[in-house]
């Protein structure tokens, strides 16, 4: 169902106040993966503000649905996204990467609520995905897996052992969002080990697939509506998107992979997203 | 075949299957018990025999293909769904080609994932190095929230692969190609996770063993009291992790030398986890480790690769003789140090 504009503008509430707090919880921090948490701060607020079925409360309430954030490196924007959701004080975050912090820039299922499964070596959050989906279906669950993938982690081969796989089990519980932000640590995807045609790998490995502008709820929410329309097979969403987004000096640069902001990036950075005037395109890879 | 009637099991029945096979039926019985148990392999659901328990449940047995980093991701996804997955593959691949799955999608996460890894040592020897594997207790037991078992034969497997359903975290049952002889006559001996079997009294030396070594241990310790009047104690440890450290300590203290025995490299297995255990008790102790030196293995029949390598009773007894010839500082004091 297309999205109204109520909802339209309360998400860009969302994510403009999500981005905000993503740049003080990197401060706390003492520097994060700031590009790479940025780039898909759409998908989080239309996951957790939409799309999932889930309960701030009762964080492992059976019937929930799952998020695998297989970028596991985006723990400084899945944190704050939690916190905002209400699932912990935003307050919490103050120990982020500090002595005995229950927050790491990688973060651990059993100690943030909410995180469903800890990840950070990359490759790993498909694999658990096809087994949560497989699980759900033999015990009759109408629960979700819903999968977030990095673009330069589709490097590895255990996520495409487990594309083969969520095809082959016809997997359309399962929801793979592919953040393709075009970036990596040492340069552009397609410089350091290319990667497309990326969505046609996609179709020959048996998934179904929707490209959109992923900073476009219109668009995103279109492709998800369709990946739980159980179309048959499993759905990747291949959401373009620009690393660093909202933070104009942060957009489209490699050097903001991972980075840390004084007192004067913090201001420049935060001044920038409350202009929300950034709008460069999406990535074209 | 022998008809399994669920809760015991015979001399017969050993006899009659394979390491494995037993293994295959004894989670197929696990299964009918608990709807949370299910199978997953990669394309080895026969040589594994984990595919007797996908004959009986068809839609609980998943087969991932040749992807055994998949395998145990998957596991691990399936553990966090609810289920209780039996992940079966080749020792050397479920140790070594996915270690990083293992360590970080199921011992970090703590989920109750049973591996149960096949051909471990040189039970496919014919297999050649590629198929050996000498590391993975090594491997496995430095994995925190990790329970390491090497059963010595079917029968111990059988009671392995039912023990560890009463443990909350992962466990790896590390078992041969399913061709072992058998040790135990029966089941009914009191198998206990974390608690060794000493299986034989003994005052002169103790030879602590694991999987097929057990067997020829307890040979070799028949042998040495026949010919060289030597009262060997045999301990079956057939959990390195948790190890038994009374068990090491009573060995210590009792007989003053020790002998490891595994189908295993001498660096980080059992040898190196009752090293752990006597150098850590302060107390003088004569200790060889009798295993797989630092080396590739070669190919050959297992049985053929077991004298090679002195894994058999004879290489055993030489080993304990080398031992009671060899010199250790006397301390009759035990309770100085401890």
């Amino acid at each position: 169902m297309a999205l109204t504009n109520e909802e339209k503008a309360a998400f860009a509430q969302t994510a403009r106040q999500l981005r905000l707090d993503i740049i003080d919880t990197t401060v706390w921090a003492g520097g994060a993966h700031l590009g790479g948490a940025l780039s898909m701060v759409e998908m989080l607020v239309i996951l957790y503000w939409k799309y999932l079925k889930i309960d701030p409360q009762r964080p492992d309430w059976d019937e929930r649905d799952r998020l695998v954030v297989s970028k596991g490196h985006a723990g400084v924007g899945i944190a704050p996204a939690l916190a905002l959701r209400g699932y912990f004080p935003k307050e919490e975050l103050k120990s982020f990467n500090h002595f005995m912090s229950p927050f790491g820039m990688h973060l651990d299922a059993a100690k943030v609520r909410g995180v469903d499964l800890s990840t950070g070596s990359l490759g790993h959050g498909l694999p658990m995905s096809v087994g949560l989906a497989l699980g759900a279906r033999l015990q009759k669950k109408d629960w979700k897996t819903f999968c977030i993938l990095g673009d330069g982690e589709c490097d590895e081969g255990s996520v495409w052992e487990a594309a083969m796989s969520a095809a082959h089990f016809r997997l359309d519980n399962l929801v793979v969002m592919v953040d393709r932000n075009g970036l990596m640590i040492d340069g552009r995807t397609e410089d350091v080990m290319g990667l497309e045609p990326f969505e046609d790998k996609w179709k020959a490995f048996g998934f179904l697939t929707r490209k959109v502008d992923g900073h476009d709820y219109d668009e995103l929410s279109s492709a998800i509506d369709f990946a739980l329309s159980k179309p048959g097979k499993p759905v990747a969403i291949i959401a373009e998107t620009v690393k660093g987004k909202g933070v104009d000096f942060m957009e489209g640069q490699v050097k903001w992979h991972y980075g840390s902001v004084d007192s004067v990036l913090e201001a420049k950075a935060k001044a920038s997203i409350e202009a929300g005037a950034s709008d460069k395109g999406r990535n074209h890879g | 075949m022998a008809e399994i009637t669920g809760t015991t099991w015979t001399c017969y029945d050993s006899n009659t299957m394979t390491q494995a096979e037993i293994y295959g039926r004894v989670l197929t019985e696990l299964g009918e018990k608990d709807p949370r148990v299910v199978g997953v392999t990669a394309d080895l659901a026969n040589s594994t025999k984990i595919g007797v328990f996908g004959k009986a449940f068809p839609d609980r047995l998943f087969n991932v293909g040749i992807a055994e980093q998949n395998l145990f991701g998957v596991a691990a996804g399936l553990a966090k769904s609810g289920l209780i997955p039996f992940a079966s593959t080749f020792a050397a691949f479920a140790s070594m080609r996915a270690a990083e799955q293992v360590r970080t999608d199921i011992c970090y996460q703590n989920l109750p994932v049973k591996i149960i890894a096949t051909h471990a040592g040189v039970a496919f020897g014919q297999a050649g190095t590629t198929h050996h594997c000498l590391e993975d207790i090594a491997i496995m037991r430095a994995f925190p929230n990790m329970t390491v078992i090497v059963p010595a034969d079917g029968i111990e497997t059988a009671n392995a692969v039912r023990a560890s359903m009463d443990i909350p975290g992962p466990v790896y049952i590390r078992v041969g190609r399913g061709f072992e002889p058998k040790f135990h006559a029966s089941e009914d001996y009191g198998f206990r996770v974390g608690k060794a079997q000493r299986f034989r009294e003994g005052t002169d030396l103790t030879i602590i063993a694991c999987g097929i070594a057990v067997l020829q241990a307890a040979e070799a310790a028949k042998l040495l009291a026949a010919s060289d009047g030597l009262s060997i104690r045999v301990v079956n440890m057939h959990t390195i992790k948790p190890i038994d450290r009374e068990e090491v300590l009573a060995a210590i203290r009792e007989t003053r030398r020790i002998l490891t025995v595994e189908e295993h490299s001498v660096i980080g297995g059992l040898g190196g986890a009752v090293a752990d255990v006597i150098a850590e008790s302060g107390k003088g102790c004569a200790f060889s480790k009798l295993g797989f030196n630092d080396e590739f293995s070669v190919v050959g029949y297992p049985e053929d690769l077991y004298s090679h390598y002195r894994l058999d009773a004879n290489g055993i007894a030489d080993a304990v003789r080398a031992i009671m010839g060899r010199d250790f500082e006397e301390d009759e004091s035990w309770e100085d140090e401890v």
